[in-house]
């Protein structure tokens, strides 16, 4: 580039340009390579960190779960069996685990998903601003706190000492719905607002709009936020203790007395502990419960895990596509 | 039957700020009406009113009277929802609903207010909006494909089709070949003359060819300054307003002088 007239420009100065340019380009700023190294080290170090427990915990609990982990253990429950016996499972708790589980989401998904409807397409001012605070507190809600609400609440109208597995549905409920509410309320500002309009434009009501165009191009999004309030909730434990019990054989009415679920039985294995094996002539097992503890817990890791593909496999379903 | 639209003394507003101000105009019926002017001066605000898409924004209201055939569309028995059934809209930006695909597109209009259609009419009213819009040689093979696998232009005929159909009378369009490049641009020129045929169509545009291409009457509109409302300056046959505006401003708009 160098300049032939005698133009205002000269044509020394044009040409240093041009090697500054070329000077620039090659620069080598060795600090912020150093600086990048420095931060992928950390990166790197910070996962290794994060996965570390988490298959610290995965290998423990299939090495101490597996030995129990079988046909018969998810098969039968706990009637009938004491001791140091060689018997006993989870059927009981498994039942109980996903009645109150479903229950706990069909109340919450459906309030959930409104708030986040109202909070998002319809919310303004200080009622909105009001719902999006008490949301905030509820998803602080200890969940114990949970458990004694929904106790407290059936306490009044049954008297106390009721103890249902729908009262442990509530009381997850109650720990599900600022899940749901936030994480759809997310996914639902994620859908362009040139899709309302568009559909507005062609005259489509606003309520159509939002069940046919705005839900439904969030669907992949919040069966995702569900899921995770889903496994969120599945491994409560203290509440449950309080409003649903324990109990040793299977109950499938969630609305008629005690149930088991799986934290529980969990818990409840493990606080027994080991069992004084005196007799000599029957089958004994000192540490059965512990055992069971961890094959229960197993079990509910793999159910979690079940819930998460379903959830992926159904969120790619409902996900647009482009080709 | 394509209709005409009257508008008067129309004041136009978000919340307290008066965006466009004492526009009156008539809109003739089966032709192409293009609106200019400078970024900013409320063309597109002025164009959403036409079909009640700007009370869609929080605060938005009008003034004013916009009659379609004697009815005032701002009349209180006036259902925004039926308005837009009868005056369609195609945005800047091709927006195809991205969980549809190319044929549920078409038939959004139809499948989301859920009226029932049978399967032969469906297929017919896909392929005559498609037609229509140019677009049914490119893409009758893969009428299932998703729409937003389409190419810009092709995407943006999606919505014409789209919204033709509907079968509106009024056709909006708000500088629907910003975002194209020069040959999909033509095949939407070419589109607009053909739909003039039995629609009324209003569409904004940047590009002074384009109105002076396709449209049968052009609209000017100014804006005095930043924060001052735009306002309608002149209106006229295109020929006379690219040839000899009655206004100065019209004058140095149209050869470039500013905006
Ligand atoms: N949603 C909104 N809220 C508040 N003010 C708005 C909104 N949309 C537009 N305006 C204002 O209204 C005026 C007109 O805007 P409008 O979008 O109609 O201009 P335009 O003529 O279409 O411009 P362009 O050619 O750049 O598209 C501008 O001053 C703009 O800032
Ligand atoms: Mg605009």
């Amino acid at each position: 580039m160098t300049a032939t007239t005698a133009s205002p420009q000269p044509a020394a100065p044009r040409s240093d340009r041009s090697d500054e340019v070329r000077k620039a380009l090659r620069t080598v700023d060795t600090g912020r390579r150093r600086k990048d190294r420095a931060m992928q080290v950390v990166v790197y170090v910070a996962f290794a960190l994060a996965v570390i427990p988490l298959i610290s915990v995965a290998w423990t609990v299939l090495s101490n779960g597996i030995e129990r982990f079988d046909w018969y253990f998810l098969t039968h429950s706990m009637r009938g069996v004491f001791g140091g016996m060689d018997a006993g499972g989870i059927y009981h708790a498994i039942v109980g685990t996903f009645e109150i589980t479903l229950g706990a989401t069909i109340i919450s998904v459906p309030i959930g998903i409104l708030t986040a409807i109202y909070l998002v397409e319809y919310g303004r001012g200080s009622l909105a601003r009001s719902v999006t605070f008490f949301v905030d507190v509820m998803t602080g809600i200890p969940s114990i706190v949970a458990g004694l609400f929904a106790y407290a609440l059936f306490a009044v109208f049954f008297g106390p000492g009721i103890s249902m597995g729908i009262m442990g549905s509530i009381a997850l409920s109650v720990l599900m719905i600022p899940v749901v509410v936030r994480s759809t309320e997310e996914m639902l500002k994620l859908v362009p607002n040139e899709l309302r309009e568009a559909s507005y434009a062609l005259g489509v009501p606003k309520w159509l709009t939002i069940v046919k165009v705005v839900l439904r191009t969030a669907t992949a999004g919040i069966v995702t936020g569900v899921m995770l309030a889903v496994a969120r909730v599945i491994g409560e434990t203290a509440p449950l203790l309080i409003t649903v019990g324990v109990i040793d054989s299977i109950n499938f009415n969630l609305f008629d007395g005690r149930m088991m679920t799986l934290p529980v039985y969990v818990y409840r294995q493990y606080s027994q502990g080991y069992v004084p094996c005196n007799d000599a002539s029957a089958v004994c097992i000192p540490e059965i419960n512990f055992d069971r503890a961890w094959a229960a817990a197993l079990t509910l890791i793999l159910i979690v895990m079940v819930l998460n593909i379903l959830a992926r496999l159904v969120s790619r379903y409902f996900s647009p596509k482009i080709r | 039957m394509a209709q005409r639209i009257d508008v008067k003394d129309l004041n136009i507003f978000y919340s307290d700020f008066l965006a466009v101000e004492d526009v009156s105009m008539a809109i003739e019926p089966k032709s192409v009406t293009a609106f200019i002017g400078p970024s900013g001066c409320g063309k597109s605000t002025f164009l959403r009113t036409l079909n009640r898409m700007h009370e869609v924004i929080p605060g938005a209201r009008v003034e004013g009277t916009v009659a379609m055939e004697g009815v005032d569309l701002y009349g209180d028995d006036v259902d925004p929802v039926a308005v837009r059934r009868q005056v369609g809209m195609v945005f800047q930006r091709p927006n195809p609903f991205p969980t549809m695909s190319i044929e549920e597109n078409v038939l959004a209009g139809v499948r989301l207010v859920n009226k029932k259609i049978s399967k032969s009419d469906a297929a017919d009213l896909v392929e005559e909006s498609l037609r229509h819009a140019n677009l049914w040689e490119e893409v009758k093979d893969r009428l299932a494909k998703p729409g937003s696998g389409l190419s810009g232009g092709q995407q943006q005929r999606l919505c014409i089709a789209r919204a033709i159909a509907v079968r509106p009378q009024v056709l909006l369009m708000d500088e629907p070949c910003s975002a194209l490049d020069p040959i999909s641009t033509l095949a939407i020129e070419d589109l607009i003359t053909e739909l003039k045929q039995d629609y009324t169509i209003c569409i904004v545009t940047h590009n002074m060819q384009q109105a002076a291409r396709v449209s049968d009457r052009t609209g000017f509109f100014n804006i005095a300054g930043t924060g001052k409302p735009g306002k309608l300056i002149e209106m006229d046959d295109t020929g006379v307003m690219f040839s000899s505006p009655s206004e100065q401003a019209t004058e140095d708009y149209i050869s470039g002088r500013f905006g």
